[in-house]
């Protein structure tokens, strides 16, 4: 699935993924391929994007995913990759 | 005749060094121009998404904003965001003028003490920091450091003087950037959301979407992001304008330069003609005179 990572300030990560896991303001949850229709906001925490071996992290203060038919649009304010 | 010479050859060279300074000016700003612009370029998908979302959250839901409460107004906050540095043309006087001129239209009735005027970038606290309104200018100098997060404190503070009643609505000054010749000066208000605009045109409608939290829940958590990317926007139209106006006022000052050398030039050359000719009819009625004897 393609994961676009979008700040006020730039396009942090544009790219495909495995599997992404998010800090909902309800308890973390994990996207995989073929998510159903979701929008979800974020507190504070980690993103964790999985792709093969390769993981990258992302420290955020807070924001928004949306999830439509493979496509993930996150919506983050203070980004940062660990 | 010499003495005009001189005189006029010392103009010259001043006014050209004036010229290398106003081209070079021209050239920094050019530069800063582009960057700005591309700040500006880098939110605009974030901003759009985010439109997206509100649209999808708040479609059919009537929920109360607390950033949307009408009151009675007693206090006002005004945001004048200007830039640091002068030599811009009419950016900054513009931007005094529409203050100015909102209190006279809209707060004719307030007394100063109720009228508080945020300063963002140094310039029109310059101008206005001797008037009896109140003051706040722990973020005037935002633009040395400009970046989301220390825009989002400013923000932060106008939000939470706004939800404790500190003032019961908030306007914005600033210039928004068009082009790089063309700046628009807007006085906007920022608080209370008059209404949630809520993009039209979304085709993508009637999508099941799982929301969590609940969508009441959730358009809480949007609208200050919102209200944090709209001011964002703000600064970074303003910071963009200033380079336009600057580069616009650089480049006429130059062209000035231009003509003004033109004109010296033609004085110059005119007074270093007359210096030869009168030289020359020295020598001549000189030789005259000899002859004659």
């Amino acid at each position: 699935m393609q994961v676009e990572i979008l700040s006020p300030e730039k396009r942090v990560f544009n790219g495909e993924a495995d599997s992404v896991q998010f800090p909902g303001t309800t308890g973390s949850f994990q996207v995989l391929n073929n998510h159903a229709p979701l929008i979800a906001s974020l507190k504070q925490g980690k993103i964790k994007l999985v792709r093969g071996k390769e993981i990258k992290l992302f420290t955020i203060t807070g924001g928004f995913v949306e999830v439509l038919k493979n496509n993930v649009s996150v919506l983050v304010e203070g980004v940062k990759q660990i | 005749m010499a003495g005009k010479l001189k005189e006029v050859r010392t103009r010259i060279s001043s006014v050209t060094s004036t010229q290398q300074i106003t081209k070079a000016m021209k050239m920094v700003s050019a530069a800063k121009l582009r960057r700005a612009q591309d700040a500006i370029t880098q939110m605009r998908p974030y901003a759009i998404k985010m439109g997206e979302l509100l649209s999808n959250i708040a479609s059919g839901s009537d929920v109360k904003i607390d950033y949307a409460q009408q009151r009675e107004i007693k206090n006002v906050l005004i945001v004048a965001i200007t830039s640091d540095k002068g030599l811009a043309g009419a950016f900054n006087t513009n931007v005094v003028k529409a203050i100015k001129q909102v209190i006279a239209e809209k707060y004719s009735k307030l007394s100063a003490d109720n009228i508080q005027i945020m300063f963002i970038g140094k310039k029109a606290h310059d101008v206005l920091k001797r008037t009896a309104y109140k003051q706040n200018i722990e973020h005037k100098e935002l633009f040395q450091k400009l970046s989301f997060e220390n825009v989002t404190t400013a923000t932060g503070k106008i939000k939470e003087g706004f939800l404790k009643g500190e003032y019961d609505e908030v306007m914005v000054v600033y210039n928004r950037f068009k082009n790089a010749a063309t700046q628009i000066l807007e006085t906007e208000q920022f608080l209370p959301i008059k209404k949630l605009e809520i993009p039209a045109g979304n085709k993508k409608q009637n999508i099941d979407y799982i929301f969590d939290p609940e969508k009441e829940q959730m358009i809480e958590e949007l609208v200050p992001r919102i209200l944090n990317t709209t001011f964002f926007r703000y600064v970074l139209d303003s910071n963009a304008s200033e380079h336009g106006a600057r580069m616009t006022a650089m480049d006429k000052a130059s062209e000035n330069a231009n003509e003004l050398l033109k004109e010296l030039k033609i004085a110059y050359n005119r007074a270093r003609q007359a210096a030869i000719t009168t030289e020359l009819t020295e020598i001549v009625s000189g030789a005259a005179a000899q002859q004659g004897n």
